[in-house]
């Protein structure tokens, strides 16, 4: 008791916050591992740089926000996942839904607007959901889905179903005032939910500090008791190992714990953001000494998992399978006119 | 067989650009996401990457070639065990976009053209079959009689004349600053509050985090300490986290403090449809607003209104909702070389004399109504298009006023149909001008469904001219 007394209220915090976690040693990467991930991962940039032509053609409309660099955060974490895990995250979320064993037909034929897409066409690049794979969107508002993704997590506690739900949002989304708001909740509820924040640096042409008081996101439960570590979110390995760490931590009955992915998207914010306030330089820089999946396939050539023949063979399989689903998207006919009217109530 | 590499659009509406720099030579290996051409518009330059990897074979279109059509084949990439030889047989990468560009790209032009921003650059409200909104046509602002006789008129779009607005009256006021995403160093998400930033510098022009809730608030507490803050939200629709402090602070302090403090601020920004961005972020917040006692609500049509209403809106000491449109920001109207051009808050404007039929819209709305006057016109039936510019407090005796004129009434907006402005508009004519109407009013509004992100579903939620023109042939019994 004494000893407790003679603490300051923030150091008990941070006591028992345990916010002092450390990041986890990266997974130690079998053959199957590095060769799985390599493949989803390239699933999801050759996916994206398919969409990124298919709106320079006119096939796509509105908003598009590819994911291209960030790839290895959503492939560790659904490494790390269990069988009814669920997954939600904002606007730049075609990643998100291959990784979630969504079909590429469906998320393409979607982006097109047409009627074999995952909302039937109408709701577009940000707003997709598929029930089947616990996809729970796809959400255009920034900071929205911490609150919805809480929610779910509350379902989780409520049925004791030992799911968890990974809820992933921006850099820029953390500022938003109802993420605090969850992050009570969570806490005080002690509700399964994995906040991974997807530090990519920038907010559209806002950098990280020129937006945030506090730039190191795992810190940004500390007022909740919520743990939290960093992550480098181009290692594939390190994202899983803290995957694994964070979704045991919430279904154990631990609480919310926050997983800040360091990342990089290396295209605009959309599409055709020319990106003046970051140089060239910089992307260059990332794309040259971190990318995800230049990093996997090092080793796997370095390890002798494959040769390039081989590697060169799944490419050639995910480029089949993307260009499969852009031709369905572009030839799969929009949506019948009576579809304004559907869906609206039950 | 080779693929061809296509000219990219590097925003919706493009047509055409330059390119200007190859980066890669004939005989070149390159690899997805290689950085290998730039290309140009008047606007912005933007880097053309490799979707697939290959030899380019050949390059169709020589560095600095101006005028390359979107779509038109500027390289020739060989794949593996491919040589020259093959070109010719090249393959397109796919067949034709469900024609989803317009013929001149002028329709939902917004600052697509401007190449540097960001949120609306992807704007692409080019349905299927043609433009969903006509032309702007030159308003009869002679009828203005803010305007005088042979003033210098001058063509503007109505991005500059709201940023225009926003600098004129902040050299006049010291208190007067703009806070919002984006609006300090990267120039407005939109280009709006382009240059203000050098202008007037950090202290006056207030990049916030992504916190419309917050921001919102401490502009109303700013405004409540003697301030003047324009708040500005990147589209109305992320305002919806902020309506608390909007509504319940903003609107009421002034009565809930019996009149010692209020609000006198301006929150400013897009609303309504943009163009196949879908449900979240298409909405018109015209009737949302109207609702609120306590709050000043207006939405310019032409650059000219634009300009004057919202420097009145800078002045007013009430909070003003400012509500802008996307599609209208690039559109170039004239507006009054004056050196305080200011408008009048809750004055409609009539835009075309007429004494067949009443037609009723603001903002986007108007781009409808004229056609449809216009074609009307051809017909024989002669409509008084009246643009409201103010929705409150709302000048409806110019609605009766023209009403007891033409008999007939319609009205037309993007918003959803029930609890509409043209509901209370029907609403308050009936009651005051019953014995002058020869038919019921008609109310066009956006269809009562969220909006879809197809292209064709998006044109079909949306109003249109052939509704507009139906309906005036419906009051009019000429159909
Ligand atoms: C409430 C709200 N405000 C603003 C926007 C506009 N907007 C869309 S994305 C974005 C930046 C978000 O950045 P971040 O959270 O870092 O995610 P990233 O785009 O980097 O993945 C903004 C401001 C929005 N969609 N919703
Ligand atoms: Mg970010």
């Amino acid at each position: 008791m004494a000893t407790r007394a003679k603490k300051t209220p923030a150091a008990s915090a941070r006591g028992k916050t345990s916010s002092t976690i450390k990041a986890p040693k990266p997974a130690e990467f079998s053959k199957d591992d590095e060769l799985l991930a390599y493949r989803e991962m390239l699933m999801i940039r050759r996916f994206e740089e398919k969409a990124g032509q298919l709106y320079g053609m006119g096939f796509i409309g509105g908003f598009c926000h590819l994911y291209i660099g960030q790839e290895a955060v959503v492939t560790g974490m659904q490494m790390a996942a269990k069988e009814g895990d669920q997954v939600i995250t904002g606007y730049r979320d075609h990643g998100h839904m291959l990784a979630a064993g969504m079909e590429s037909r469906g998320v393409m034929a979607e982006l097109t607007g047409r009627q074999g897409g995952y909302s039937k066409g109408k709701g577009g690049s940000m707003h997709m959901f598929s029930k089947e794979k616990n996809f729970y969107g796809g959400h255009g508002i920034v900071g929205a889905q911490v609150s919805l993704g809480t929610g779910i997590a509350f379902g989780n506690k409520y049925r004791e179903n030992g799911a968890v739900t990974m809820t992933y949002f921006g850099d820029g989304a953390a500022n938003q005032g109802q993420v605090y708001e969850s992050f009570n909740m969570a806490s005080l509820w002690k509700l399964p939910v994995v906040y991974v924040i997807e530090n990519n640096r920038y907010a559209m042409g806002t950098s990280v500090s020129r937006a945030s008081a506090e730039t190191d996101f795992s810190h940004r439960g500390t007022s909740f008791l919520i743990p939290g570590f960093q992550v480098d979110g181009m290692d594939v390995r390190a994202v899983k190992a803290a995957g694994e760490l964070a979704l045991e931590h919430a279904r154990s009955g631990k609480g919310p714990i926050i997983v800040e992915m360091q990342t990089y998207r290396y295209r605009g914010h959309s599409m055709s953001d020319p990106a003046k306030y970051r140089s060239k330089d910089e992307v260059q820089k990332m794309r040259s000494e971190h990318d995800p999946i230049e990093q996997v396939k090092a080793r796997i050539l370095e390890k002798g998992y494959a040769d390039e023949a081989e590697l060169k063979a799944i490419d050639k399989e995910v480029r089949d399978i993307v260009s499969d689903a852009a031709e369905f998207a572009q030839t799969d006919p929009e949506p019948d006119a009576s579809e304004l009217y559907t869906d609206i109530l039950h | 067989m080779p693929v061809d590499i296509l000219m990219p659009a590097l925003s919706p509406t493009m047509e055409e650009g330059n390119l200007a720099k190859w980066l890669v030579k004939e005989g070149d290996n390159v690899s997805s996401g290689d950085v290998i051409a730039e290309i140009e518009t008047d606007k912005a330059t933007m880097e053309v990457e490799a979707v697939d990897e290959g030899v380019i074979g050949k390059i169709l279109i020589d560095e600095g070639a101006e005028g390359v059509k979107v779509n038109t084949p500027i390289a020739v990439l060989l794949q593996e065990g491919e040589s020259a030889d093959d070109i010719g047989k090249s393959a397109p990468p796919s067949g034709d976009p469900h024609g989803e560009r317009s013929a001149d790209g002028a329709a939902g032009e917004g600052t697509a053209t401007d190449g540097n921003a960001v949120e609306d650059m992807d704007a692409r409200r080019v349905p299927a079959e043609g433009k969903v909104h006509p032309e702007p046509s030159a308003p009869d602002v002679g009828s203005d009689p803010d305007i005088p006789d042979g003033t210098e008129m001058v063509p503007t779009t109505v991005r500059e004349a709201l940023r225009d607005a926003m600098a004129e009256e902040m050299r006049a006021d010291e208190t007067v600053f703009v806070m919002g995403e984006e609006v300090a160093e990267y120039q407005g998400a939109y280009k709006v509050t382009q240059g203000l930033l050098d202008e007037f510098g950090p202290k006056r022009v207030v990049d916030t985090p992504i916190t419309e809730h917050g921001f919102a608030g401490v502009g109303v507490g700013a405004a409540m300490s003697g301030l003047r803050p324009i708040v500005e939200f990147m589209t109305f629709n992320f305002a919806m986290q902020a309506i608390d402090q909007i509504i319940n602070s903003a609107a009421k302090t002034l009565y809930m403090s019996g009149g010692q403090m209020g609000a006198p601020m301006v929150f400013r920004g897009a609303s309504g449809a943009a163009a196949r961005v879908a449900a979240q972020h298409s909405q018109d917040y015209a009737a949302w607003y109207s609702h609120v006692p306590g709050l000043k609500v207006v939405m310019p049509y032409t650059a000219a209104d634009a300009k004057g209403l919202l420097k009145a809106a800078i002045r007013d000491p009430n909070p003003v909702i400012f509500l802008e449109n996307e599609i209208l920001y690039g559109q170039t109207f004239d507006v009054p070389k004056l050196d305080d051009f200011v408008l009048p808050i809750g004055k409609a404007r009539i835009h075309r004399s007429g004494s067949d039929c009443t037609i009723v819209s603001f903002g986007i709305g108007m781009t409808y109504a004229i056609k449809a006057a216009e074609e009307l016109a051809g017909a024989g039936i002669e409509c008084e298009v009246i643009d409201l510019r103010t929705i409150r407090p709302m000048d409806l005796p110019t609605v009766i006023e023209s009403v007891k004129k033409t008999g007939r009434l319609v009205t037309v907006e993007e918003g959803f149909p029930q609890s509409s402005v043209g509901d209370f508009i029907a609403n308050r004519v009936q009651r005051e001008a019953f014995d002058y109407l020869d038919a019921p009013v008609v109310t066009i509004a956006g269809k009562d469904v969220p909006m879809p992100y197809a292209a064709n579903l998006e044109k079909l939620a949306l109003p249109n001219v052939g509704e507009v023109v139906d309906a005036v042939k419906t009051v009019t019994y000429a159909s």
